[in-house]
């Protein structure tokens, strides 16, 4: 690669990442206890659990859960009703002004056996609730989201011209060399150049799947007009299906379940919600094996008549979405992996943090070593020699201006 | 182009591996890791996932800690 080349690379990875370093900065950060948000809510005894009761202790119908759910918000309607994975004697019911999107939900979880409300659950205070808005939309819905899906597009584009330029930077050098010694600024481009390849995978995939999630409202609301709107010709001009038309939910369920073979149900979304139609109270069911337990089938139900109206496929889109959010969480692979996700989240906050020290001190060369970068302009691969390293950098180094 | 042609000579395919040769296997590593997780619940597949995740964490840790700049080990 000539020097003309690894000034253009450099151009590249200096801008990309100092517009995004401080807010994946943020990211790391606010990620390091999301790893960990189930253990965390364990501990701060914010996690819901059902009683334990004999396997086989029958279900009250789930018509009379929403009922209670409803009693306790009687100016609500029921947006969403979900179990958790891995318990299901336990509903959280999520109750919404209007079924419109909203920030202003309540949510109840009850009992599945005995009808009894276990808790109501505040998702939106506390220390845990501020690291998950800060880290997915800044308070800002939507366009906060959709900025810090950019921000990491600009990620991507710094790791991959990282990595173009580690080949320039490394080529004297072996593997894992750190010149500590040395200028501290040396040693701490080492230190970046060493964590920077080693979590190169990780970061990239972690910071894709991250992207991706930004755009997960747009996806579903184009699921919406790509496969629903096409089931929704025969209720033309029909109206949002009032809740004393609907049948017994309960009954719908049981549809949903009888159509989707050896899958689990996940979550309920109501008629006129962001995740069903208007005219349908839309399953969403589990795969029974390690991976399709990650994927839904959705599965509508006419929700006056409790008949299944369609359970479409998952279009590539949203099963994209789907594998990208375990991808993205670390929470597939039980604790030991979410310490590694954590020891490579700060492996990676080390990279931004001595990326950002390696511009800030990037004035502060030797003198001495770029006179000598300069003597030599015509050398190739000069910038190799220079003792100390001084013009081995990832900005414009002097050297490289002096060609200019 | 003058660089170009130099590069070439002797060593030039030795020297990629030598330069390549540990990012790659590490970058293999982690996406093997990472996939193998997706398709085990609690089973073989994660501890390989494991494994496979953990060799790089030790690897920066290991070069990033260590106090001699080359050699071997331990000062």
């Amino acid at each position: 690669m000539n020097s003309r080349k690894i000034k253009t690379w450099a151009w590249v990875h200096k801008w990309s990442s100092l517009v995004c370093t401080v807010f994946m900065l943020l990211l790391c950060i606010t990620g390091l206890p999301l790893i960990f948000h189930h253990e965390i809510g364990h501990l701060l005894g914010t996690e819901v659990e059902a009683p334990k009761m004999p396997a086989g202790t029958p279900h009250i119908s789930l018509d009379r859960v929403l009922e209670v759910a409803k009693a306790k918000h009687p100016d609500r309607v029921v947006q969403f009703a979900s179990q958790p994975e891995d318990d299901d004697g336990l509903w959280f019911v999520t109750l919404t002004p209007t079924p419109e999107p909203t920030e202003d939900f309540k949510s109840v979880a009850v009992d599945a056996r005995t009808g009894e409300v276990l808790a109501q659950p505040k998702f939106d205070e506390g220390f845990m609730y501020v690291m998950f808005k800060l880290h997915v939309d800044l308070f800002a819905g939507l366009p906060g989201k959709l900025f810090l899906g950019f921000m990491g597009l600009l990620l991507l584009v710094a790791i991959v011209s990282g990595v173009v330029l580690y080949s320039p930077f490394m080529r004297k050098l072996d593997f894992g060399t750190v010149r500590r010694e040395k200028r501290p600024r040396l040693k701490w481009l080492d230190l970046h150049n060493l964590l920077g390849i080693v979590t190169l995978v990780w970061v990239f995939v972690v910071g894709a799947t991250g992207m991706i999630n930004t755009w997960a409202d747009l996806v579903i609301k184009y699921w919406q007009y790509d496969q629903l709107s096409a089931l929704m010709t025969p209720y033309k001009n029909e109206p949002i299906v009032a809740v004393n038309e609907r049948a017994s939910v309960q009954r719908s369920m049981e549809a949903a379940i009888q159509a989707t073979p050896g899958m689990k149900l996940s979550f309920i979304a109501f008629p006129g919600t962001s995740f069903s139609s208007p005219h349908h109270t839309t399953f969403f069911l589990r795969g029974n094996e390690p991976f399709s337990s990650k994927l839904f089938q959705p599965v509508l139900v006419d929700a006056k008549t409790a008949e299944v109206t369609a359970s479409p496929k998952l279009p590539w889109y949203l099963w994209a979405l789907l594998v990208s959010q375990p991808l993205h969480f670390g929470d597939y692979g039980g604790m030991p992996m979410q310490i590694i996700w954590a020891l490579l989240d700060i492996a990676t906050i080390i990279v931004l943090g001595s990326g950002l020290y390696l511009w800030l001190k990037r004035g502060n060369t030797v003198p001495a070593a770029s006179k000598k970068a300069e003597a030599h302009a015509e050398v190739p691969q000069q910038q190799q020699h220079v003792p100390g390293g001084g013009a081995v950098q990832p900005e414009p180094a002097p050297a490289m201006k002096a060609q200019a | 182009m003058k660089h170009h042609q130099q590069q070439h000579h002797h060593g030039h395919h030795q020297g990629f591996w030598r330069m390549w040769g540990w990012p790659i296997a590490l970058g293999l590593l982690t996406t093997f890791g990472l996939i193998s997780a997706l398709f085990s619940d609690g089973g073989l597949g994660d501890i390989l996932a494991w494994i496979a995740l953990g060799i790089p964490v030790v690897a920066g840790a290991w070069y990033g800690w260590r106090k001699t700049p080359t050699g071997n080990g331990k000062s």
